[in-house]
């Protein structure tokens, strides 16, 4: 099947490189797609000139939701039957897109969630940060009655039946908590597999001590307003 | 007449004014004055007609009845505030929509300028 990488980067011209290159290693015919979303380095030079991904560049910063809502967009113009969605960072591991694949391949999910908690020997992160991870988890599990690991797992394949709909409505900021939600209310089947992050190496993180606690604030009511809304698909 | 009250009433109608003026040269919209109309005409009613709001005020539970009229016109710029932000929301959704279709657009040129070039070296 027709499969997009999709690649969302900020300020990854350390990284950008590698990860493409991971990922053509895996995947050497899927076309890979770098959405550089209004970075202020090289990120969409270094992307291009590695010969092996398209690169998108937005205009100004849309942040992550956006960007990758951008990726969903050409994949529908262009026919991919299969996307998946990686870090630029480098944190998500190539090896493990057969893993998030392989449901949707099958037709056992819409939508496959790469999970750092589903699998062992992990590199060590902040506890703050893994705390944070569980209780996200812990809370868009309650609400879907699915168990769901690792809600801001960044690391996720979607099928076509999930990009026709996202492609329309998709948050702009911290948007994977929500994605899980909103694709469970209207019916999508959603799966988690195990796959093997990595220790970060250039660049930094998106989450500073401030934006932590908007992070935290944010998703909170993005989780309880998500209740309340109604299906789009009836 | 106390002068609270002639300074409420001029005070109005000054916004009225204005609102026709910016409305008529078009630097405001119709639509986005509609709001800020509906405000002015209440202050300018209540102005106007004090036992409405005495009896108004008293209906609150407010001794004091200009106090009254403060708070007709917090709610109202509480509401004008809330409806600029559901604009807003409208807009910056609008503009990332835009951004995307720029990005996405940007890669179709830059790929037809591609198969250009290498069709007119050849």
């Amino acid at each position: 099947m027709k499969t997009l990488i999709l690649i969302p980067a900020l300020n990854e011209e350390k990284n950008i490189e590698r990860v493409i290159g991971d990922v053509w290693e895996v995947m050497p015919k899927a076309e890979i797609l770098v959405v550089n979303d209004g970075s202020s380095d090289q990120t969409a030079l270094v992307a291009e000139n590695t010969k092996k991904a398209t690169v998108i560049t937005l205009p100004h910063n849309l942040g992550i939701g956006g960007a990758v809502q951008t990726g969903f967009k050409y994949a529908e113009i262009n026919d991919y039957e299969i996307v998946v969605r990686l870090d630029g960072d480098g944190q998500h591991a190539a090896a493990g897109i057969g893993r998030v694949m392989g449901p949707v391949l099958s037709g056992e999910a819409d939508i496959v969630i790469g999970s750092r908690f589903l699998e062992k020997n992990q590199p060590s992160s902040l506890l703050a940060r893994r705390v944070g991870q569980k209780i996200i988890g812990f809370f868009t599990s309650v609400i879907i009655s699915q168990k769901i690991t690792d809600a801001t797992s960044g690391f996720r394949c979607y099928n076509k039946k999930a990009l026709d709909i996202l492609n329309k409505y998709y948050p702009s900021d911290f948007p994977e908590p929500e994605e899980i939600i909103f694709l469970k209310k209207n019916k999508f089947r959603i799966k988690e597999v195990g796959v093997l992050m990595r220790a970060r190496e250039g660049g930094s993180s998106s989450l500073t001590a401030l934006k932590s606690v908007y992070y935290a604030i944010k998703v909170a009511l993005a989780i309880f307003i998500s209740i309340l809304r109604t299906p789009i698909i009836k | 007449m106390p002068i609270f009250q002639a300074l409420s009433i001029i005070g109005s109608l000054i916004i009225i004014l204005v609102l026709v003026e910016l409305v008529k040269s078009r630097r405001l919209k119709e639509s986005y004055s509609l709001l800020w109309f509906a405000i002015a005409f209440v202050f300018l009613l209540l102005s106007l007609w004090r036992d409405f709001l005495e009896w108004l005020a008293g209906l609150m539970g407010i001794g004091y009845a200009p106090a009254a009229l403060f708070l007709v016109l917090i709610i109202g710029l509480y509401l004008i505030s809330l409806h600029f932000s559901v604009v807003i929301s409208r807009l910056s959704e609008k503009n990332k929509n835009v951004s995307q279709e720029i990005g996405l657009l940007n890669l179709e040129i830059k790929k037809i300028k591609k198969w250009l070039q290498s069709k007119l070296n050849i």
